[in-house]
């Protein structure tokens, strides 16, 4: 990768003329508040120190675009179980290892106990460890939306063409739209003059994979705007000028930002994949929405011998969050991070009690790590 | 050297350590005859005792102790024997100290190739003899196969602080200049480059190196350093928040003013790393007053080792130590410790 790729988009000179544009634009008598769906947006947003380019009035919320933070703690049982129990071993992405799950337990911490659990970089490292080691169950704990699902896939047709018989995935793909469609759809939501969001910056990888197509109905019916935009600063800021421009003229339309990696399609070549390995369940829960219908992914019956959950016996856990934990209401935009008692005392990047305080991509972390000095410095809204 | 203790020399070409090299007896002692005496050769090793005894001049004593536990052990630009003799004497020379001697413990694992060793310990030799720092003391230990990592190296090192020089951790004062000898996260980013599991073609290098020799040419330019250190696990920020800490400063940096190689940017972008916590271990980040900092910046590009050294930020007051960054782009971010290990992102 060439770094003359990245700089572009990372131009201070640019930022301040779009910044400048944001400003003239934004109408001072109203108050824009614009969710980024995405937790990779939301790092970006704290990384590059992008609120402090941005006028007062111009609130952005984090949504629940986070993979790890919308996890509920039942699935994490399912993989200490997994790990623990049935002493398989238990490959995952990095993020989802200090996941706190029920008693505080943590794939991490069950590492330590002598479980088997291993981080890998892609799905197809998990096919690997499950070629070395013949004499043991392999399973790939797979999370992630939209984004992270065609590997998945990939890893799913690779295993079935190669006859392993000691690998399978623990699926908890999830999807975007409807999870946009979740939030809309809350009472909160719902109460004239209470709808915590106006416009959504819409996510880059997802919209690379499903195209921009899908978000068109909600925008239509509940007449918020999106703009979808790439993950570099420069992308951000003129999502929210493009978003400001809509709000102002009374339009609530899909438009892209991040046309040069996403169009309305999608990659249709990843969807056929997606689409023959994976069905939509019925319903799944999300932690801090509850249960979503027809929101996640899960393998189909032709699949069957690769799915973890077929599998293994796996005891279904109902496991309520921490009483005083707000990350619910975070992930629905309804709180800011600095609102739940918990942020920075009982609940730190290096002791998490919640979800969104787990994955550098969660709010809350994004917060703690980058934005506390600002909440120091302005006055909470 | 003494006559051989056995009649047959080590086969350094196809052995491997067994765990006779760590009982006691005359395997363990041919280990160390023939392979680390003869390589870290020097008068004080060669009288076998179980210490080193030396004169010390005048000043206050150094003493630091650092284990090293890498995978892989070799990487692009240095071994585990190379980094075990430039840590241990980069963390001597940080207190302004003028390294005098090393101890080294090897912990060898069953089933360790001897060529492997012998490459290890012929590395640590040249390390310690281009920096003048002989190694005279040392430990071996082999434990069971399955229950090392193929080679555990601990190093000790002692040093003399010259009259005058008071650097620490808690000096640090607002006003401050805060300077770095280099680009920061080689290290870090040569060692990922060939994990088993993450290989990428690259040509970037560990900046392993000791930086004694650049510690003493910025002291005989500005005696007056407050704090210094390497910043090696955890990166610039982990170093940068430590003295924040210690000293009860906040500090801000400046992202354009820090370097970093193309190829290290470009690697980190991959893997969605932050440069800023990469580890580093032929770095070190001075504080000094603001009236010395150009001075002291000279001196730093004056040596081999401080070419593109930069002046990356300042100490202000703070009492709650934060240390931020003014960004390239335009705003400010705070550069928090890093929770657990850096991670790669999911998406």
């Amino acid at each position: 990768m060439s770094v003359r790729y990245v700089d572009e988009f990372r131009e201070s000179r640019l930022a301040h003329a779009l910044a400048a544009g944001i400003r003239s634009l934004a109408d001072p008598a109203r108050t824009y508040r614009l969710m980024e769906f995405c937790g990779g947006h939301t790092h970006a947003i704290f990384r590059y120190g992008v609120p402090d380019l941005l006028p007062a009035n111009i609130r952005l919320v984090h949504g629940p675009g986070c993979p790890v933070c919308v996890l509920p703690v039942a699935r994490i049982a399912h993989a200490l179980q997994l790990a623990s129990a049935h002493g398989v071993i238990l490959c995952t992405y990095g993020d989802l290892v200090r996941v706190p799950g029920p008693q505080r337990q943590s794939l991490l911490k069950a590492k330590a106990a002598g479980a088997d659990v291993r981080i890998v970089w892609s799905s197809l490292d998990a096919l690997k460890i499950a070629d070395e080691n013949p004499h043991r169950q392999v399973v790939f704990f797979a999370i992630g939306f939209e984004t992270t699902t065609p590997p998945t896939a990939v890893v799913l047709l690779q295993a079935r063409a190669l006859g392993v018989k000691n690998f399978s995935v623990h699926c908890n793909h999830v999807m975007t739209p409807p999870a946009i469609v979740g939030l809309l759809e809350r009472p909160e939501a719902q109460a004239p003059g209470s709808v915590p969001i106006d416009g959504f910056i819409g996510p880059a990888h997802v919209s690379a994979v499903i195209g921009s197509r899908p978000f068109e109905p909600f925008a239509e019916r509940y007449r918020r705007p999106v703009v979808i935009a790439g993950f570099e600063p420069l992308d951000v800021m003129q999502a929210i000028l493009m978003l400001i421009r809509q709000l102002n003229d009374g339009r609530a339309e899909v438009e892209n930002e991040y046309a040069r990696v996403v169009n309305r399609d999608g990659n249709t070549k990843a969807q056929r994949m997606m689409a023959e390995v994976f069905e939509r369940r019925a319903k799944f829960e999300w932690r801090g929405l509850g249960e979503l219908a027809d929101s996640a992914l899960g393998i189909r019956p032709a699949f069957a011998d690769f799915d973890a959950e077929q599998r293994f016996d796996l005891d279904v856990v109902a496991v309520a969050d921490h009483k005083a934990c707000d990350c619910g209401d975070i992930l629905r935009g309804v709180k800011r991070p600095t609102d739940c008692r918990l942020f920075a005392t009982g609940c730190t990047p290096d002791n998490p009690l919640g979800s969104c305080m787990v994955s550098s991509e969660g709010a809350c972390a994004a917060y703690y790590a980058f934005g506390r000095a600002r909440e120091r410095a302005v006055a909470p809204v | 050297m003494n006559r051989r203790i056995s009649p047959r020399p080590l086969d350094l070409e196809r052995g491997r350590i067994d765990l006779s090299h760590g009982a006691g007896g005359r395997a363990m002692a041919q280990l160390i005859e023939e392979l680390f005496e003869a390589h870290f050769d020097n008068p004080l090793l060669a009288r076998h005792n179980d210490q080193a005894c030396f004169e010390v001049g005048a000043g206050r004593m150094v003493i630091t102790t650092d284990g090293f536990v890498i995978s892989p052990l070799f990487f692009p630009g240095g071994d585990i024997g190379s980094l075990a003799v430039h840590g241990t004497i980069n963390d001597v020379a940080m207190a302004g100290a003028r390294p005098l001697y090393l101890a080294c413990g090897m912990i060898l694992e069953e089933g360790f190739p001897l060529a492997d060793l012998r490459a290890i310990v012929a590395s640590m030799a040249g390390a310690a003899k281009s920096a003048g720092v002989p190694i005279v003391t040392g430990d071996t230990k082999v434990v069971e196969r399955g229950k090392g990592d193929g080679v555990f190296i601990t190093t000790t090192g002692v040093g003399v602080v010259p009259a005058g020089v008071d650097i620490a951790s808690d000096r640090a004062q607002p006003g401050d200049a805060v300077l770095i000898n280099g680009s920061i996260g080689d290290h870090g980013t040569a060692v990922l480059s060939k994990r088993e599991n993450l290989s990428f073609e690259t040509e970037i290098l560990s900046d392993s190196a000791a930086l004694h020799g650049l510690v003493a040419a910025m002291l005989a330019a500005a005696p007056g350093i407050h704090a210094m250190r390497d910043p090696t696990r955890g990166g610039l920020a982990a170093l940068l928040n430590e003295i924040a800490r210690e000293s009860r400063v906040g500090i801000m940096i400046d992202e354009g003013a820090i370097p970093i190689a193309v190829a290290v940017r470009g690697a980190c972008e991959l893997l969605g790393l932050d440069p800023l916590y990469v580890a580093n271990e032929g770095k070190l980040v001075a504080f000094c007053a603001a009236a010395e900092a150009v001075r002291l910046l000279e001196a730093m590009r004056a040596h081999p080792l401080g070419r593109r050294a930069s002046i990356i930020g300042k100490v202000v007051d703070d009492a709650d130590g934060y240390v931020q960054m003014r960004t390239s782009f335009g705003g400010t971010r705070i550069v928090d410790w890093l929770a657990g290990e850096q991670l790669p992102r999911i998406c």
